[in-house]
């Protein structure tokens, strides 16, 4: 593996790697398996494109990236809790939407961002040059966002979304509503996805409808390597493990590829990656 | 404080399985009032305790608490004045949050929920005043998570985490049944300990006869979903298993038959 594939594969693993903390959120917190991620991530990429077309700042075009995300797992949130709609068949739901939603977005399937502006292109034009814009910018925004998170996570509000997902009967003893707990973890996991398209769009030059196809995979593979590579002691150890568990997965990725993978593959692939990870636990303790 | 009127729960109702669970109860429960439910399986002592929880809606009735009418209160709602216990041990405690994190949650429940940092300096010295008081040691163990400890000291955490709100009522099933013996009479002491220095209003299903007369300061037993009889301390002094069991099969004509009953007389 060459540098210029190192550095790639470690651009992606960071800016996907928001994503892969969104999925955190809703799969690991809240113990809901929200299939929307795969619609909110090429919204985040569509809204934030779409706009950058018409001249808005870059930077502009992220918080409204986030905001349509969080609008996203609001719905997902307002199926389940309210429709009481099986969590899998409300993140599918909206999902669905969203593709057509996404193509209503964009105005068409597909939009480049060859020669715009973009977060990149203005770092690097302050003088700071290629990798180095890159990197620097996706670290500052997933160290900031990791340490909100952490930071939120230890908040009154941090802890009963904590308990929801862990036990729900107990947060309902504590006087505390599971449906606004629940409508909260989708709203900030599928604003962070969407952050995360976002991201991925501007660093890669261009939105696609077909973009998020599989994004649950890639970010339920990088939250599980977190877990077995790093661990879960606490919050923040948990966090770094998502982070680096998207770096990884990405690395991983781009290995199978160098030895002649066909990227047509790489689904299968990561499909099967999560498989592992997610047997190995059980494995483990049949072994022993 | 608590009034309960012409209180009616029917499961599967229109349906061949229709099963009145609660059948017109009246009840009145004066302020701290500690009352035991006693009864056969089935005589709707958990349906009453549910519903006065808010768990499910009640087809007939109303249920005041403090001159608030809480009948169509969803639970969540009710559990800002009413603390609960459970039979099963890991029902009240989050497994992969820490005692402190926890009990952080118990203390914040009379609050709003806010940004606030979850734990501080002075939370946890209140926490550790709480638990020196329960004596098992977990004062010292307050960053552990909570899924590393016994079911006999999560049902302690829970005991303290349903009390330490000074909740306005206390709702207890069977919560020290599925403990070990000596277990159990250590909750069971907890329970009377933290309800007597509170003060807290209470009402607390057991399955054993000789809890039912020994605690509290008034028995209620009940049997296919009436409150059978409504025995004062006075009376309740006096009271022996034997009577109780006789009183039972006078009213019901047969015998008591609640299995883990009949183990424990």
């Amino acid at each position: 593996m060459n540098l210029s594939f190192a550095i790639t594969s470690l651009e992606q693993g960071l800016a996907f790697g928001i994503m892969a903390l969104g999925v955190f959120i809703s799969f690991r917190i809240l113990d809901f398996a929200d299939l929307t991620v795969d619609g909110s991530l090429p919204l985040g990429a569509a809204v934030s494109a779409r706009l950058l077309t018409m001249g808005m700042n870059p930077f502009f075009s992220l918080g409204a990236a986030i905001i349509a995300g969080g609008m996203a797992g609001a719905i997902t949130g307002f199926l389940n809790t309210k429709l009481k709609i099986a969590p899998l068949l409300s993140g599918i739901l909206t999902m669905t939407s969203l593709y057509s939603i996404n193509l209503r977005v964009m105005g068409r399937p597909n939009i480049p961002l060859i020669g715009k502006e973009t977060i990149f292109s203005f770092i690097r034009d302050l003088g700071i040059p290629y990798p180095w814009n890159n990197l620097l910018l996706l670290i500052i925004v997933i160290v900031a966002v990791k340490l909100i998170l952490d930071a939120f996570l230890n908040t009154q509000i941090g802890f009963a979304l904590r308990a929801t997902g862990d036990n729900p009967q107990m947060i309902r003893s504590m006087g505390i509503s599971t449906n606004s707990m629940k409508m909260l973890g989708l709203i900030i996991s599928n604003a962070l996805v969407a952050l995360s398209g976002a991201l991925v769009g501007q660093y890669q030059g261009f939105a696609d409808v077909n973009m998020g196809v599989g994004t649950i995979v890639a970010g339920l593979a990088s939250v599980i390597i977190g877990e077995v590579v790093i661990g879960e002691k606490s919050i923040m150890i948990a966090t770094i493990g998502v982070i680096v568990g998207s770096i990884l997965y990405r690395f991983s990725i781009s290995i199978a590829l160098n030895l002649g993978l066909a990227a047509s593959d790489l689904k299968l692939l990561t499909a099967i990656l999560v498989i592992i990870f997610l047997s190995t636990p059980r494995i483990k303790k049949a072994l022993r | 404080m608590l009034k309960i009127k012409n209180l009616e729960k029917i499961f599967y109702r229109g349906t061949p399985n229709e099963n009145i669970a609660i059948n017109k109860i009246d009840l009145t429960v004066n302020e701290g009032d500690f009352i035991t439910i006693v009864g056969s399986n089935g005589a709707g002592k958990s349906t009453l305790l549910n519903s006065i929880a808010g768990v499910f809606p009640v087809e007939n009735g109303t249920i005041i608490l403090d001159n608030e009418d809480i009948t169509k209160k969803t639970e969540y709602k009710c559990a800002q004045k009413i603390g609960r216990v459970f039979q099963n041990p890991l029902a009240g405690t989050s497994p992969e949050m820490t005692i402190e994190e926890n009990l952080s949650l118990a203390i914040s429940k009379s609050n709003n929920l806010s940004l606030k940092w979850g734990l501080s300096k002075h939370k946890r010295e209140i926490m550790r005043k709480h638990l020196e008081k329960i004596d098992l040691g977990l004062e010292k163990r307050l960053t552990t998570k909570v899924k590393l400890l016994s079911g006999g000291q999560r049902q302690a955490l829970t005991l303290l985490m349903a009390t330490v709100a000074n909740p306005r009522l206390l709702l207890l099933d069977e919560h020290t049944a599925a403990l070990d013996p000596a277990t159990a009479i250590k909750i069971k002491n907890l329970t009377a300990e933290l309800v007597n220095e509170n003060n807290i209003t209470t009402l607390m299903i057991t399955h054993n006869m000789e809890d039912a007369i020994k605690m509290g300061n008034r028995l209620i037993m009940m049997d296919g979903g009436k409150i059978i009889y409504d025995i004062p301390a006075a009376e309740k002094a006096d009271l022996t298993i034997e009577k109780l069991l006789k009183m039972f099969e006078i009213k019901h004509g047969g015998k008591f038959n609640n299995d883990r009953m009949l183990l424990s007389v």
